[in-house]
């Protein structure tokens, strides 16, 4: 299953390419991509556990970039 | 310049950092702080230096608190840091000061081409009016469902695929395929989600749900069309992954060695630890990892402005390497109709009369039939059939037709035809389909019939030649004198013929396999019953096939209407893209090693350091946006 966030204001290229090697790493979670021209995230997991490795994938967002929005698609 | 509520207060730190660090210069000019203690001046430093760098302070410390070191942020705050150690307050200020209008235009820069991207693609629509039970109610796209009524009125973008049920107008679908004529709406038409409808009102029976009518899948294409990761940006992710960490460590051996090693006091350790500031400075590999992302982003934005759609950034990259172009003939570059194209009456009889009675006894003849080719007759013919001449006709599986008219035999076929009557005929050398016809037993003469090839076929392949492309291949299931005819008539230079649809892929293997180097093969097809030659060829361009789902699902590279001129501009968008992403990489990684070699002889100062990092930054996105420059484009 797949979902989709908008990024309000992450910083720069290279703080999504980080932001996007941390979301492949949390367990569960199958592809991820972080788009930084659209700033857009989209991941990919496991329809039974999604609600989990959600969690965890927007916890990991938290951490890595404090400032920034994450709104649901 | 629009900024946002974000830039906004980023730029008034910025501004009013700057005014006060002019001001402590001013006085430190005038000699305000001769013979006071160091600590004033670095105070009065303090102040503008955390207006306007705190946040880069505080992103580091959360950094470092989470174990990834290695950022920017932590970067400028050793090299800022570091200055302060030396005392050099004013170049501490000045960095953190010009890192952040660095910052603030790739911001500004990556927000704007975010903004033109979407302007082009401004094709979404925000609402449909639905009718139900005779009342008009207005609806997000999103909820309206397959098989409902929607109307349009006169100015409108229609929302949702559907056929029109109701109503007549011209739409103007320039925003999707880039054409300037509208084309007409009647009922039993389908329309496109995204066109905008012209002067009447359609009420239209949508055929699809929002999510996968064509403008939402054009947006969500073009939208993660960078997602797609390139040899390029390989490339950057591994430097940049090395390159950090190599020259922060390299600053940490010049600061410490030297100073060791050669000994001295404290001028010593204050001139090595300035040279390893500036290694720091340069270190951030920002411009190259930004210069990928927005230089793709330009080039696929220009595209979808003359109508292509391009699915990934790595087709764009493999376009701009592409030797060969492989086309289907019909469908692609013929119109895949039949016309009549000569009219060759027998030896001895080349009068109009002639012409024009052979053509008669050919449409009368031919007059039942549905073939393809009897309706290229008549439509030459001109003239409406009077079904009372005609008396008798019979078809004769596999070889034509007999018919009697106006009391005359009359046979239609090919050469067998002719043979089993015992009727000589002239040998004629053409590409063609041709049907022979004779009258009471005596040769008259012979009709072509060849697909007509599309307008601007020839430009097409000559603007493909003068891009870049070396060799235009063609593959039809064709015989080879009608393929030869063609391709002599537009200039392909290799010609494979009789295939049947599996030896086409054979076929596309063995023209990659011929491909030396890093040179890359299109193949460019109708999409229609091509999409295992799509898949399998390095760049698979579909055409002409807005709405054909297994088109647009095989295909690498659509273009949206039948305009095959527009692959050689597709190729030149494509090569200016990756050549102006390359001459950032170079440009960025040279100014950057040139300034690291310089500041370990102590030849860089400070200033030159600013301009590796945030001078090379600003001219790279100011390079990579003049691909998104309308006129650049168009051209």
């Amino acid at each position: 299953m797949k979902k989709k966030y908008k990024l309000n204001e992450i910083d720069c290229a290279n703080c999504a390419m980080k932001l996007e090697e941390a979301v492949k790493a949390v367990e569960g979670v199958d592809s991820a991509k972080v788009n930084y021209m659209m700033q857009k995230l989209t991941f990919e997991a496991e329809e039974s556990r999604i609600e989990e490795v959600e969690k965890a994938v927007l916890g990991v967002c938290r951490k890595m970039e404090p400032d920034m929005e994450v709104t649901l698609l | 310049m629009k900024l946002s509520k974000k830039q906004k207060k980023w730029l008034g730190r910025i501004i009013a950092a700057a005014v006060l660090f002019l001001a402590l210069e001013i006085l430190v000019h005038m000699g305000a702080f001769d013979g006071s203690r160091w600590w004033i001046g670095f105070l009065f430093a303090l102040v503008p230096y955390l207006i306007v760098g705190y946040d880069v302070i505080l992103k580091s410390i959360r950094n470092i608190s989470r174990g990834d070191v290695f950022d920017e942020n932590f970067l400028m705050m050793i090299a800022t840091f570091g200055a302060f150690g030396i005392r050099e307050y004013p170049e501490a200020v000045a960095v953190m000061l010009l890192y952040q209008i660095g910052e603030l235009f790739q911001n500004y820069a990556t927000g704007k081409s975010r903004d033109s991207i979407s302007d082009l693609m401004s094709i979404a629509p925000e609402t449909a009016f639905v009718e139900q039970d005779g009342e008009i109610e207005e609806m997000d796209p999103d909820e309206v469902e397959v098989g409902e009524i929607i109307v349009i009125r006169p100015g409108d973008r229609i929302p949702l695929d559907g056929e029109v049920v109701e109503g007549e107008s011209m739409i103007d679908t320039s925003a999707l395929t880039g054409e300037p004529v509208p084309r007409r709406a009647r009922p039993g038409d389908m329309v496109i989600s995204g066109c905008v409808n012209g002067q009447g009102t359609l009420k239209v029976r949508t055929t699809k749900a929002y999510e996968d009518s064509t403008v939402a899948r054009i947006l969500e294409m073009v939208e993660s069309a960078t997602e797609k990761k390139t040899r390029v940006e390989n490339f950057v992710t591994r430097f940049a992954h090395v390159y950090t960490p190599i020259v922060t460590i390299g600053a940490l051996v010049l600061a410490l060695i030297p100073p060791i090693v050669l000994g001295g006091g404290a001028r010593v350790w204050i001139d090595w630890i300035r040279r390893a500031c500036i290694f720091l400075v340069v270190s951030c590999p920002c411009a190259l990892v930004i210069s990928v992302p927005l230089g793709f982003f330009g080039g696929i934005g220009a595209a979808s402005r003359i109508g292509v759609l391009v699915k990934g950034s790595n087709y764009l990259e493999a376009l701009a390497h592409v030797r060969t172009v492989v086309f289907d003939k019909t469908g692609t570059l013929t119109k895949g109709e039949f016309r009549v194209s000569r009219v060759i009456p027998a030896a001895g009889e080349d009068s109009e009369e002639a012409k024009a009675r052979l053509l008669e006894h050919a449409a009368y003849a031919e007059c039942y039939s549905t073939h393809p080719i009897a309706q290229s007759i008549r439509e030459a013919y001109g003239r409406p059939v009077e079904a009372s001449r005609i008396t008798r006709t019979e078809e004769i599986p596999g070889r034509g037709v007999l018919a009697a008219a106006d009391g005359h035999e009359i046979l239609a076929g090919n050469a067998k035809l002719m043979g089993s009557r015992g009727i000589e005929i002239e040998e004629l050398q053409t590409g063609g389909t041709v049907v022979r016809i004779a009258c009471d037993g005596r040769y008259e003469g012979a009709v072509i019939i060849s697909d007509t090839v599309k307008e601007g076929a020839a430009k097409a392949i000559r603007d493909m030649k003068a891009a870049g492309v070396r060799r235009c291949v063609m593959l039809t299931g064709d015989r080879p004198e009608a393929a030869e005819e063609v391709a002599r008539e537009i200039g392909i230079d290799e010609v494979h013929a009789q295939l049947l649809p599996a030896d086409k892929v054979d076929q596309i293997e063995k023209l990659m396999q011929s491909e030396s180097g890093s040179g890359k093969l299109a193949f460019a097809g109708d999409g229609i019953n091509d999409a295992p030659v799509l898949m399998r060829s390095d760049v698979g361009i579909a055409m002409g096939s807005l709405g054909s789902d297994a088109a647009i699902e095989a295909a690498d590279i659509v273009l949206m209407d039948d305009d095959i001129t527009k692959i050689a501009r597709t190729v030149t968008i494509a090569r200016k893209t990756v050549g102006i992403i390359h001459a950032n990489i170079i440009f960025a990684i040279a100014v950057k090693i040139a300034i690291l070699i310089m500041s370990v002889f102590g030849i860089a100062n400070m200033w030159m350091a600013i301009f590796g990092d945030v001078g090379v930054l600003i001219l790279c996105i100011l390079n990579a946006m003049r691909l998104l420059r309308r006129d650049d484009s168009q051209r």
